[in-house]
């Protein structure tokens, strides 16, 4: 089965629970666990061959201009780990059935589920680090949702804002030093970036590199000081903490260590690093372990203190630790997810996790005690259960490591360690199982259903037979992967037995020490209780409270509820930004010569200023001033037709008049008056920053215009290919419907979806109380004697025809000639609404057929087809073809396919005005304007017939 | 003919900003159509400023002005209009329901202990 195929089945999974939930709890799981299974059967179908060697990949371009490529790989790594994912998943799936209770939303949790579940696959199947990192962002996300389930739960939620907050911090260091990373080797595929470590660790960047990606690592795999969130996302139900915290999200920092590891380790930093991160947080997160009162978060920071384990044998940067790494990761992932799937029975059963309230459950729950002792006991790293040996070979790597000179240091700390993991390990057995029974349990407990035992069952049958077939279960699992960890060939030979090695005997230190500290464990905590304690997340607390009022503090200044003072504020910044950012640049003064100024341009450039001027003294009309926008847009289509634009000027001065309509229409309700209502400080403050952004503006169109192009633009492929890719002379319409027919898509897309909120802002408008005041609302002007003016009605049934075709004429020209979709849409809604103007909008709206609404969507519609239409030709969306067409009795013609998107820009634009302009007459109806029967209000010929 | 339309945009953007900036919402419509002018004449300006060369291809034509800007602009042109309608109607829909047409949210509204606007 393809590697991507793999990567694809549990987000496919992810959908079937929405989709059979309705059919029973069951269906859903068995729906999970059928993609589950089957990815984990391609899975393991490759087995022989990455046994032999290989490396199995598939490829597929997705952004190569980016580097950003679907390369998926499958490697011993990404089979040692795709292994866990799935079949731990597989686990998580059956167990988590019987865990949820009736209640919980069962369909919504294996959806997140799936969905980690397949980004974290993706994580590991990844052979791109670009791709690798839209996976590490997704199972941040995913975790997310999944840490939060239980969204009553207060804890849930700041556990999962904790986490997220802390891992995706992390995810964006990484993503700068995975991009760092991938240009020192030229390449964002792992293959590439596993041969250039010569080349990485010479590069000057190495060290930020390392330290970012180790960030994004640390904080996924709780190291310290980053290991606070994990406790905390315990609140989460126990199938995901047992997911989450066993086998995946944890143990991806791991897998990137592991991943790179032939590339960033070997150096002094890396060793210094990482090795000591994850000593000081093995040591350190077993003795906080020891003194937890709640059974998972005991497990959580034991946890923590094995990823460190993990991380420091990655950190010795030996094959030999990497070999006693992988079987680790083995080891933890069956023992640890074992011990989570017991708390939860125990949760279950009971009603509670406090160690303080169990104890004596020996009798009662006797399935649980075995599997949960058999578990803890590999975790201590008591013979012959699987923890014991792979803790061996770490005990071992220890003694070899000389940290700063010193060869005795890492050994000790690590048997401190381990001494540590002995202790809350007897500590979860002991004061769970043993004891007194008691009588004050919250509920009775008695031992699950098989369907909630079985697979923790499994596991610690794993644990057991991992630890005495070392060898024969998961040698060839270790091998493969040590294998591809390292680059080079490892044979790594697992046995029970030893010999009587320093490892040993430091292994029975640990177990001693443990054993005795357990028995001093009443003291301990009285000495604990008397220690000062830091609280992470009273400091992550305060951290976050403190960033949220500084950023609070500074928004609130400038957006306080006054729109010109964010306003003024942002004019000010751009401003100051582009000034700054000029004065640092290079402009080398004017390079091209300006054009001569002719007398008849020079006479427009007066007519706008002057309007401006006047527009800016006399705003306060109304109506003067919509009066004076309209010069101001004509002369600005002017100045396009003289400057070379026809399209442009086409289009602006149609627009100016919808535009100018759209206002009166709006005036007739709003106040005809503006009144002064700032002081002369205010509006002295408010012209100086005017004055500023205008002359800031002025002068960079002026530098722009006077400088040369900085590179040849690209525009010059399109005139040159204008006719003989898109079968068009008039280039600007090519460029709308052809070159960048998708930005045209998405624009008349966003014209329909304005003239829509329009229409819903109507609807409200003329519902409720609003519509009450609309029914009796008292215009400010007198309306006029003859509404419906016989000349105008007359004038305008005369010009509609002629509207239409010159309508249709500049549609069919566009292609060659200016027009095109956009004028001809509003040169024909602009004959339409004259109508509704000189008729009155009852008048015209009983022979109006067609419904703008669907106009609109046929637009789109049209538009979109069009695109898809170049599927068929096997050329990528929105290609366009053209061709010529002879027709009886008329010359020869050409037909290009992108007429049909043309025709699309021109539904949508009439059904867009003509929404808007529409929505605004209903407002005036609502406000009791008159309906009207007849076209006119003086009608001739109707007196005449009479 | 630089200078003409440099100082055309800046008075534009001047006006646009100035009437943005007051307090009642005909006058930030009108300011905001303003501006829009100011900025389809600016990203029209990136494309140089060439006489008598529209970008259509003709036999025997050579030069032709850039037609990218020109395209961006016309959809932008468009696209204003569409803007200035939902404006116009948030406008209205304000007037209508609350009975004035001032901008800013009323000062009992703002945020406590933060009155010196």
């Amino acid at each position: 089965m393809s590697p991507a195929l793999i990567a694809v089945l549990p987000f496919i999974g992810a959908l079937l629970p929405g989709l059979l939930i309705r059919s029973g709890r069951d269906v859903a799981a068995i729906s999970c666990a059928t993609a589950t299974f089957v990815a984990l059967l391609g899975l393991c179908l490759h087995i022989p061959a990455i046994m032999a060697g290989e490396v199995v990949t598939a490829r597929f371009a997705w952004l190569p201009s980016l580097g950003l490529n679907a390369h998926f790989r499958i490697d011993g790594l990404g089979l040692l780990f795709g292994i866990l994912i799935l079949g731990i998943g597989l686990l998580i799936i059956a167990y988590a059935r019987h865990y949820l209770s009736r209640e919980d939303p069962v369909g919504v949790f294996y959806t997140y589920l799936m969905l980690f579940q397949g980004a974290m696959l993706g994580i590991v199947l990844s052979d791109n680090i670009l791709l690798l990192l839209v996976f590490w962002e997704l199972t941040s996300l995913s975790s997310f949702l999944l840490i939060g389930y239980w969204k009553h739960l207060p804890e849930g939620r700041q556990g999962a804002r904790m986490a997220l907050t802390v891992t995706g911090m992390g995810g964006l260091a990484m993503i700068a030093g995975m991009l760092i990373l991938g240009n020192i080797a030229g390449s964002f595929d792992i293959g590439d970036i596993l041969q250039a470590r010569e080349a990485i660790q010479a590069s000057p960047y190495y060290l930020p590199a390392l330290l970012l990606i180790l960030l994004g690592a640390f904080t996924k795999s709780a190291q310290f000081p980053f290991h606070f969130w994990l406790p905390h996302a315990m609140a989460a139900p126990t199938p995901v903490s047992a997911y989450l915290h066993s086998a995946t999200m944890v143990k991806a920092g791991l897998f990137l260590m592991a991943r790179l590891w032939p590339v960033l380790s070997g150096t002094p930093e890396w060793f210094y690093i990482v090795a000591t991160t994850g000593l000081v947080t093995m040591v350190l997160a077993a003795w906080i372990a020891i003194f937890r009162d709640d059974l998972k978060s005991l497990l959580a920071f034991s946890t923590v203190s094995h990823l460190g384990l993990i991380t420091m044998l990655l950190g010795f940067g030996t094959e030999a630790a990497a070999v006693a790494a992988v079987f680790h990761i083995i080891n933890h992932a069956t023992f640890k997810a074992a011990l989570f799937m017991t708390a939860g029975i125990i949760d279950h059963e009971t009603g509670t996790r406090s160690i303080a309230r169990l104890g004596g459950l020996r009798r009662l729950m006797p399935v649980t005690f075995v599997i949960g002792t058999v578990a803890a006991l590999s975790m201590a790293g008591i013979p012959p259960l699987n923890g014991f040996l792979s803790k061996e070979l770490m005990l071992e790597e220890a003694t070899h490591a000389a940290w700063q000179g010193s060869p005795v240091l890492v050994a000790a700390m690590a048997t401190l360690g381990a001494l540590f993991s002995v202790c809350y390990s007897l500590r979860f057995v002991w004061q769970v199982f043993f004891g007194p029974e008691r009588q004050d349990y919250p509920h009775r407990p008695h031992d699950p259903g098989f369907g909630l035992w079985c697979a923790p069952a499994l596991l610690v049958v794993l644990v057991v037979l991992i630890g005495l077939f070392p060898a024969g279960m998961a040698g060839w699992l270790v091998e493969a992967s040590a294998s591809a960890v390292t680059g080079t060939a490892q044979h790594p030979h697992l046995t029970l037995w030893h010999g009587v090695t320093p490892a040993l005997m430091l292994s029975i230190t640990a177990l001693v020490g443990g054993a005795l500290l357990l028995a001093l464990n009443r003291r301990l905590l009285a000495m604990r209780a008397a220690m000062a304690w830091l609280d992470a997340k009273a400091i992550f607390d305060a951290v976050t409270r403190a960033a949220t009022c500084a950023a609070g503090v500074f928004t609130d200044r400038l957006t306080n509820g006054s729109m010109s003072r964010a306003f003024a504020a942002f004019s000010l910044t751009v401003v100051l930004c582009g000034f700054w950012a000029f004065s640092t640049g290079g402009w080398q003064g004017a390079t091209r010569p300006m054009l001569p100024v002719q007398p008849v341009p020079l006479v427009g450039w007066v007519a706008l200023m002057v309007a401006t001027c006047c527009m800016v003294a006399f705003h306060r009309h109304r109506i003067l001033a919509l009066v004076l926008v309209g010069i101001i847009g004509l002369m600005v289509s002017v100045s396009f037709i003289y400057l070379s634009a026809p399209d442009l000027a086409l289009t602006q001065i149609s627009v100016e008049v919808v535009t100018v309509i759209l206002l009166l229409l709006a005036l007739n309700f709003l106040p005809k008056f503006t009144v002064i209502d700032s002081r002369d400080r205010k509006r002295g403050m408010d012209a100086f920053v005017a004055t500023l952004t205008g002359l800031g503006f002025g002068a960079l169109a002026y530098v722009i215009m006077r400088s040369d192009f900085a590179f040849s633009p690209i525009s010059e492929y399109m005139l040159a290919n204008s006719y003989r890719l898109g079968g068009g002379d008039n280039v600007v319409n090519v460029i709308l419907v052809d070159f960048r027919g998708y930005d045209t898509f998405g624009e008349i897309t966003v014209l329909g979806i304005a003239a829509l909120t329009i229409f819903a802002l109507t609807e409200t408008l003329l519902a409720g109380a609003s519509g009450r005041r609309l029914r009796n609302w008292v215009h400010d002007s007198r309306r006029a004697g003859d509404r419906h003016p016989l000349m105008l009605v007359v004038v305008t049934r005369l010009v509609l025809p002629i509207a239409l075709v010159v309508g249709l004429y500049i549609f069919l020209r566009g292609h060659n000639m200016p027009g095109g979709g956009f004028v001809a849409g509003l040169v024909v809604a602009v004959a339409l609404v004259s109508q509704y103007m000189a008729s009155g909008f009852a008048w015209a709206q009983e022979r109006q057929k067609i419904n703008y609404h669907a106009l609109i969507g046929a637009g789109v519609i049209a538009a979109g087809l069009t695109g898809i239409g170049a599927w068929f030709a096997g050329l990528p969306f929105l290609s366009s073809t053209y061709g010529y067409v002879k027709l009886p009795g008329l010359e020869e013609f050409e037909l290009a396919s992108a007429m049909g998107f043309d025709l699309g820009v021109f539904l949508c634009v009439v059904g867009a005005v003509m929404l808007a302009l529409n929505s605004l007459s209903r407002i005036a109806r609502q406000a009791g304007a008159t309906v009207n029967l007849d076209p006119m209000d003086i009608d001739p010929s109707k007196e005449a017939r009479r | 003919m630089e200078l003409l339309l440099s100082s055309a945009i800046g008075t534009l953007t001047a006006a646009g900003v100035y009437l943005i900036l007051r307090l009642r919402t005909f006058a930030v419509v009108l300011g905001m159509t303003m501006l829009s002018y100011a900025i389809n004449l600016f990203l029209f300006s990136t494309g140089r400023l060439v006489v008598n060369a529209p970008p259509i291809l003709q036999k025997g034509v050579e030069v032709h002005t850039d037609p990218l800007p020109q395209a961006l602009v016309l959809t932008a042109i468009v696209i204003s209009f569409g803007m200035t309608a939902v404006v116009v109607m948030m406008a209205l829909g304000a007037f209508i329901e609350g009975g004035d047409d001032r901008v800013d949210m009323p000062r009992a509204d703002r945020m406590p202990g933060d009155d010196q606007a």
